[in-house]
């Protein structure tokens, strides 16, 4: 037989999960459905965003949830020249680790910044939320952060 | 300020749908199987270590670990190894309850697959009962195991159990 | 470090699939089979000489349930087989099946691993091994995760996007002798620094290719190992750990879970290796790896090309391990270090240090 005669078919996986977020990552989407950013501090102290239900680095309990934000500084960056599909934003924008204003540790979003010249390690942005009407509880809620007016871009 | 003092509920479940998009190829042997529905026969594969003949064979003796290279063409008798009688109707149902679902094993194949049995009350079907295949109609074969209608009762004598428990 | 007496246990085989960007005709089973086949000819053993069998493989890849179930077809199991697997690199199966071995109860094992990557889009699939609540949801490509990577790298100063395009130059240009090679290429860093950016800094040549393929290895233990290998390449160490799923709590230009494993391992003591075969599927993690396993400028790195040359999902580590043993066995190495990466950005990672002699087995146990 050859290549030809094998057969070919496209196949599609559809998955509709709906978790259970429990009361740590639940107040966290809550937050984010009201535009505000909750994390939790850590077992030293540090304020970890988004909050986790044990200390990812010492496996210790958490403590109480703190409003950290809407501002943060990029400590880390990447620019995605091309949107894949399953993108939210539909023009190019930079992947950053953000820490936010009051949290130790850095979350992953995105920064709709428009072009790489705009985007810099230690830049500040802020959160842009999606309109009121539109949340629903979700990471995206969160449409993406935005640099700040003279916040150290390049 | 807290989310109660907002005034919106607590969010407790997030939908994250996954929609995956593949192009999908069965394989060599698989095809052949699949292209051998379309044409109304049956095409299994023998072992050239045991001699076994699988049906629909993956290109390999799942006992002997070797390839199934030698297509051998099969005949659309066998007989049915077991069976069950399905009377619950579920989502995506295409045949009328009370039906019959059995493992045919075709005369020549060391594997039995399954199928349905029909143009037999349900309560007539037997372990060992002779079947034959019902095709569709020639413009509706094609590369899957909906070419095959059904089995039907033969009218021959049953098997005996010796000659199929090996299968079971 | 007081470390328990270990068996002495060896890879004695190894094949591998040749490395393509879509295996447009084989399923698993078929794409499997002849590597499998190949694994025992090599040493004239068979399946039933296999006390154990270890795969590693992921179902989302050709998006079929328990694939790794239809692929033990390949292998044949019957009379019923102790049997394990994975969702990982076969790498980590290696590490399960030695673990057993370390028991006694058993002589010999094989590993394998197979994933084709060109049925699905391998970059939304990837996606699915980040934490489903606040990550995957954003669908973050391993690429745009590698990327971040290598930015922090160059913000710190520990990497530029000319070393980067050298790393990717030396592997490509390498794997001009490795006839499995999916990507050979003899370009210059300064011709491939002219490559576009996928997701900046990452350029092209900085990515690994998109590859299909199946890997197997058998290992053996003592005197069955010399039977069937006449320089068995003897597991001196090997350990592997993990770090948090939050990336944003990990420092991106380390690997400490590499370093960890490797002191585990016992790689820092004794000679130093002459050899690599590190799992680096980005340029410039090559350059995160080689910094914890405290590589010098002496060793050989990646004669193979590495995961640039080839990165068969769930394979490429197994078959890092398989490259290193098989220059033992050719006595072009007489201690290597082989390393695997599973996660994005390095989360965790395996490293496996094996000698030409079964002396330096740690506690030297028989």
């Amino acid at each position: 037989m050859s290549d030809g005669d094998v057969l070919v078919a496209n196949h599609v996986l559809d998955y509709p999960y709906a978790r259970s977020v429990g009361p740590v990552l639940g107040a966290f989407f809550t937050a984010l459905s009201e535009g505000r950013i909750v994390g939790v501090e850590g077992s030293d102290g540090a304020v970890i965003v988004p909050p986790t239900e044990y200390d990812p680095l010492t496996g210790e309990d958490v403590g109480e949830l703190r409003d950290v934000g809407p501002g943060g500084v990029v400590t880390a960056w990447s620019w995605q020249v091309a949107p894949g599909r399953k993108h939210h934003l539909d023009h190019p924008f930079a992947w950053a680790l953000v820490r936010l204003d009051g949290a130790t540790t850095a979350m992953l979003h995105v920064v709709d910044a428009g072009d790489p010249g705009a985007m810099a390690t230690g830049m500040r942005v802020t959160a842009r939320f999606r309109p009121p009407a539109e949340r629903r509880g979700h990471v995206l809620d969160l449409e993406a952060f935005v640099p700040e007016p003279d916040g150290g871009g390049r | 300020m807290s989310g109660a003092e907002a005034g919106t509920q607590p969010v407790t479940v997030l939908e994250t749908p996954i929609h995956l998009d593949y192009v999908f190829t069965p394989g060599i042997a698989q095809s052949i199987f699949l292209r051998g529905l379309a044409r109304g026969v049956f095409l299994g594969q023998r072992c050239p270590t045991c001699g076994k003949v699988y049906i629909p064979s993956r290109g390999s003796c799942p006992v002997d670990g070797v390839a199934t290279d030698e297509v051998v063409e099969l005949p659309d008798t066998g007989i049915v190894t077991t069976y069950c009688v399905v009377n619950v109707p579920f989502a995506g149902q295409a045949v009328e309850i009370p039906y019959t679902c059995a493992q045919v094993l075709l005369d020549g194949a060391n594997i039995s697959f399954m199928g349905l049995i029909q143009e037999v009350p349900a309560d007539q079907v037997r372990m060992g009962m002779r079947v034959e295949a019902v095709w569709v109609p020639p413009d509706e074969l094609g590369p899957s195991l909906a070419s095959v209608k059904y089995f039907r009762p033969t009218g021959e004598p049953d098997a005996l159990y010796e000659s199929y428990e090996e299968y079971l | 470090m007081s470390a328990p007496a270990r068996r002495p246990v060896a890879v004695v085989s190894f094949a591998q699939a040749r490395n393509v960007r879509r295996e447009a005709s084989r399923n698993e089973v078929e794409l499997l089979m002849p590597v499998v086949s190949e694994v025992f000819a090599a040493i004239g053993a068979s399946k039933d000489d296999m006390g154990f069998i270890c795969s590693g493989s992921t179902d989302y890849l050709v998006g079929g349930p328990f694939s790794f179930v239809t692929a033990l077809d390949a292998v044949g199991v019957w009379p019923p087989r102790a049997e394990s697997h994975v969702e990982m690199d076969g790498a980590f199966a290696l590490y399960e099946a030695w673990v057993l071995m370390q028991e006694g109860a058993i002589d010999a094992a094989l590993v394998y691993s197979f994933g084709r990557s060109s049925p699905g889009d391998v970059t939304e699939i990837l996606a699915l091994q980040l934490d489903p609540y606040v990550t995957a949801p954003l669908w973050p490509s391993p690429v745009a995760l590698a990327a971040l990577q290598a930015q922090a790298l160059i913000d710190a100063g520990e990497a530029t996007e000319e070393e980067l395009a050298e790393v990717a130059a030396r592997n490509r240009s390498a794997a001009r002798a490795n006839p499995n090679a999916q990507v050979v290429s003899d370009a210059s860093p300064e011709e491939l620094l002219a490559d576009e950016y996928v997701v900046a800094p990452l350029r092209r040549h900085a990515l690994p290719p998109i590859t299909d393929g199946a890997a197997a290895i058998v290992l053996a233990a003592g005197e069955k190992a010399r039977e069937w290998r006449e320089r068995p390449a003897w597991i001196t160490g090997i350990d592997h750990r993990i770090e948090t799923h939050a990336l944003g709590c990990r420092d991106l230009t380390r690997s400490p879970s590499t370093a960890l494993a490797a002191e585990r391992a016992g790689l820092f003591e004794g000679p130093p290796v002459d050899l690599a075969e590190v799992h680096a599927p980005f340029a410039h993690q090559e350059l995160i790896v080689r910094r914890a396993l405290e590589l010098g400028d002496a060793v050989t790195v990646n004669p193979s090309g590495g995961a640039l040359a080839a990165n068969p999902v769930m394979s490429a580590g197994l078959i890092r391990i398989g490259e290193a043993a098989a220059r033992i066995w050719a006595a072009e190495s007489e201690r290597a270090v082989a390393h695997a990466t599973s996660g994005p950005c390095l989360q965790q990672n395996l490293v496996c240090v094996l000698d030409a002699s079964d002396g330096a087995v740690v506690g030297g146990g028989a």
